[in-house]
């Protein structure tokens, strides 16, 4: 009966999405107010029946009712009750109806907050945002529906992936479709503006918290998503350039530039028409996306799901997004009024740089992904491109974006004085030389590009604290006016430095981990020793073990440390015979704070040895805390009191102070 | 500055990094992209030594054997042709004598296949999407992905690299 329910309030929020995608619209037309106003109800109850029908699938899989096809095909009784849950979404229906969810839960989000937006903008955003609900949620509906019932029930049911059976399921995809998702945000605002015709500064700072909002999850989604690989799939990587990361990969690259552009509209009124398309880009790579990992055209990790018919709908829905959006840029684009001039060395200019190459590297990245198919679809030849590709294209683009990253907030808005930012950022230059100097010194000539990816680092881990040291007259005025000034810094400043300290950190993690890795596989029997990169690993056998839904096979390592006994490590080999699938779980320890050791083990050799890999990894971590770093900028900077959404408006009619403090909550 | 001149640079500026972005993928095509051989092509059209190729097909039945530290040679096979592949490393958890496999790597002058990745299929129900091609290409692979008796299968069809 739940079920059933589930199923049913899915198509009443078809309905009421139906609704919402044309009377409002048709109100901002006719200038009826009436009609407008319909978009916050709708939005609201949409989301209240959608959030019904994902509870629904969630009792489901809780009581593991196995008359549901989708809870027999990822489901299991034995298995654990997070992975219950967590199994809603890790399948193709499931992670629909939330990615569908979640764009509903934007919606009212937008009619929630947005009192104070124009009443026509309001409605239209709206309306569009109920265009896009409309099409998934046809899509779910005629070809994927979770809530389909099998006329005898089978009494167990096929068990989830082993891989998906962790921890990161939890996060990882919730994380990524909120940042999908919430750049639907973005191109909602832009297709209304278009539609209206009028873009302005307080458009730009509409956009820019949602979109900024957007760009933290995805960064979160992004790095966790990584991190599980690292440490679920036993590869010892940590990035691939697998064609479903790039997937992710490239909207976080175009909401990256939209955040940057968005600025230089809302301070500057310039850059308008690069901004709306940039916004429209975005959410296009967010379809793409979407259509790349749910169609089954690439065949990877991730796909967990191929239906030919489903690649097709989906295709027809990129198709008229994609095409409609770039149709309507096209046609006004022209209509939308030029900004102010500004001299190449100047905030803007650099903000212009940022945007270049940030565009350009995703272009390369999308060329990546998408040539394969398109020479396939054109010749028949069949072709992969691999991380080698993008490490030589992506990486060089990214060099220069870097070294000029710390400069972009030292630059003054209009007119910028090269001169000036250098000598407030010569000693951060200068300690990145000679880091340089230091590499090259120790491991060679034949180094070079090791050195000049870690003085990048540090130059732009230094770089970023250089601004607001300079900006507090730091070591050169007495030490309490420096912490008075320190206090006095808005928010959004703290967040630039503080995401832009956390690239650096991330950059630091990615250098390490590539230039100076160690790996050494072998065959190990009990009681033998390895030494790989100053620890000293001991073999001391296999035992078996049964888990809740699985066996498996553990191999017990003591590692050493210049003689002293570090840890006990236990990789394993997994066995979940509900599919008869073999996983391997590695075994880790952080050393040195932020490097790990790294076991996992390989195939038995049948006389109680096995074939193990060892791995050092320096500095790995800081790959994660670094994205950590970047999104904890974007999250302080989302509390600033300027960018929050309609607060020029009342903190001028409010108390500022108080008014400020209220409002904090709400953002 | 004039609003022309502004416009001017912008562009220039532009099209400098499009060249170059041009330029280096021109040049990363040149040998980092892989091309998908099945055994007989590999043996019906010999391949320049720097290429990088992409070999599928099943793991030939007795022929996986271990050798010296952790190397491992076993020849790939899509039944009219087969060509050994040694390679180093840990083989992935599916890899099975009988099964689809996808090996990345480099043809040396013995016409032996250097492989420095092997893919396996990370399910029990799945074909590599190009090894099932090609073999049905060969009339050998009727089973599941032919045309007609599409199904989606219940697991999720995935490879892993190891």
């Amino acid at each position: 009966m739940i079920v059933e329910i589930g199923h049913y309030a899915l198509v009443l929020a078809l309905i009421v999405a139906l609704v919402q995608s044309t009377l409002p619209f048709w109100g901002a037309r006719t200038n009826d107010l009436g009609l407008m106003r319909i978009a916050d109800t709708t939005a609201a109850v949409q989301c209240g029946f959608l959030a019904l029908s994902f509870a629904a699938l969630t009792y489901a899989y809780v009581v593991s009712d196995f008359s549901v096809l989708n809870v027999i095909a990822n489901s299991h009784s034995d298995k654990p009750m997070l992975f219950k849950v967590t199994g809603v979404w890790g399948n193709h229906e499931g992670s629909m109806l939330l990615w569908v969810l979640i764009l509903a839960i934007f919606g009212a989000g937008i009619a929630f907050f947005g009192g104070n937006l124009p009443n026509t903008l309001k409605a239209n955003v709206l309306s569009v945002q109920a265009w896009v609900t409309v099409a998934f949620l046809l899509f779910i509906i005629l070809t994927s529906n979770p809530f389909e019932r099998v006329l005898v029930p089978p009494a167990e049911g096929d068990d989830l992936n082993p891989i998906l059976q962790d921890i990161g399921l939890a996060v990882h995809p919730p994380l990524l479709y909120l940042g999908y998702v919430g750049l639907s945000i973005s191109f909602s605002f832009a297709i209304a503006a278009l539609i209206e015709g009028r873009l302005d500064a307080a458009w730009a700072r509409w956009v820019r918290p949602w979109t900024l909002a957007a760009w933290v999850f995805l960064t979160l989604g992004i790095s966790m998503g990584s991190y599980w690989a690292y440490y679920e799939l036993g590869w010892g990587g940590w990035w691939f350039w697998d064609p479903v990361e790039n997937a992710s990969f490239m909207p976080w690259l175009a909401a990256t530039a939209l955040l940057h552009s968005a600025i230089v509209m809302e301070k500057r009124e310039a850059l308008k028409v690069w901004t709306v398309l940039l916004a429209i880009i975005a959410f296009s790579l967010s379809l793409l996306g979407t259509f790349l990992v749910r169609s089954g055209v690439l065949t990877s990790v991730h796909a967990f799901a191929t239906d030919p018919e489903r690649g097709l709908f989906i295709l027809v829905i990129l198709m008229v997004f994609i095409g409609g959006a770039f149709a309507l840029f096209a046609f006004r684009a022209s209509e939308l009024r030029q900004g102010g001039i500004f001299a190449p060395v100047s905030r803007e200019g650099a903000l212009v740089v940022n945007n270049l190459l940030l565009s350009v590297a995703t272009a390369t990245v999308l060329l990546g992904t998408l040539y394969p198919l398109l020479l396939e679809a054109i010749t028949g030849d069949k072709i992969s491109v691999g991380p080698p590709f993008f490490n030589m294209t992506f990486g060089p683009l990214m060099i220069p974006l870097l070294i000029a990253l710390p400069f972009g907030p030292l630059l003054a808005w209009k007119r910028g004085d090269l001169m000036t930012a250098l000598h407030r950022v010569w000693w951060a230059a200068a300690i990145s030389v000679v880091v340089l100097g230091c590499t090259l010194a120790l491991f060679g000539i034949t180094a070079w590009i090791k050195a000049i990816c870690l003085g990048v680092a540090v130059w732009v881990m230094l770089g970023a604290i250089a601004e607001p040291l300079a900006r507090v007259r730091a070591f050169s005025s007495p030490i309490r006016d420096t912490i008075r000034r320190l206090s006095n810094l808005p928010r959004s400043a703290w967040g630039t430095t503080i995401a832009h300290f956390g690239v650096g950190v991330m950059l630091l993690g990615i250098v390490a981990v590539s230039a100076f890795e160690v790996e050494e596989i072998t065959t190990v029997q009990p009681g033998e020793t390895r030494d790989v990169a100053g620890y000293s690993f001991t073999f001391e056998g296999l035992r078996p073990n049964i888990g809740p839904n699985y066996s498996e096979v553990v191999a017990t390592f003591t590692v050493r440390q210049g003689g002293q006994v570090l840890t006990i490590m236990e990789p394993s080999r997994r066995i979940y015979p509900a599919r008869n699938f073999p996983t391997t779980e590695a075994a880790f320890y952080t050393v040195d704070m932020f490097s790990q050791i790294y076991i996992s083990q390989g195939d038995p050799t049948g006389d109680g040895g096995t074939v193990v890999r060892f791995y050092h990894k320096p500095l790995v971590t800081l790959i994660w805390i670094g994205t950590l770093i970047m999104s904890a900028g974007g999250v302080l900077s989302l509390m600033d009191r300027r960018l929050r959404v309609g607060a020029p408006k009342r903190a001028r009619n409010a108390k500022p102070v108080r008014a400020a403090a209220g409002m904090e909550p709400a953002e | 500055m004039t609003r022309k001149g502004q416009r001017f640079l912008l562009i220039s500026v532009a099209l400098a990094v499009l060249t170059v972005a041009t330029g280096l993928v021109l040049f990363a095509m040149r040998d980092s992209i892989a091309f998908f051989s099945s055994p007989t092509d590999l043996y019906s059209e010999p391949v320049r030594e720097s290429q990088r190729i992409r070999l599928g097909g099943l793991v030939a039945e007795g022929t996986v054997v271990r050798g010296v530290g952790d190397t491992v040679t076993f020849g790939v096979t899509d039944t009219n042709a087969t060509i050994n592949v040694s390679y180093t490393g840990i083989l992935p958890d599916l890899f099975r004598e009988g099964q689809g496999v996808v090996t990345e790597g480099y043809m040396t002058p013995s016409g032996e296949f250097q492989a420095d990745t092997v893919l396996a299929r990370h399910d029990e129900n799945y074909m590599p999407a190009e090894v099932a091609e090609s073999l049905r290409a060969q009339g050998v692979w009727q089973g599941e992905g032919s045309e007609g008796t599409q199904h989606p299968p219940a697991n999720p069809p995935a490879l892993t690299e190891y």
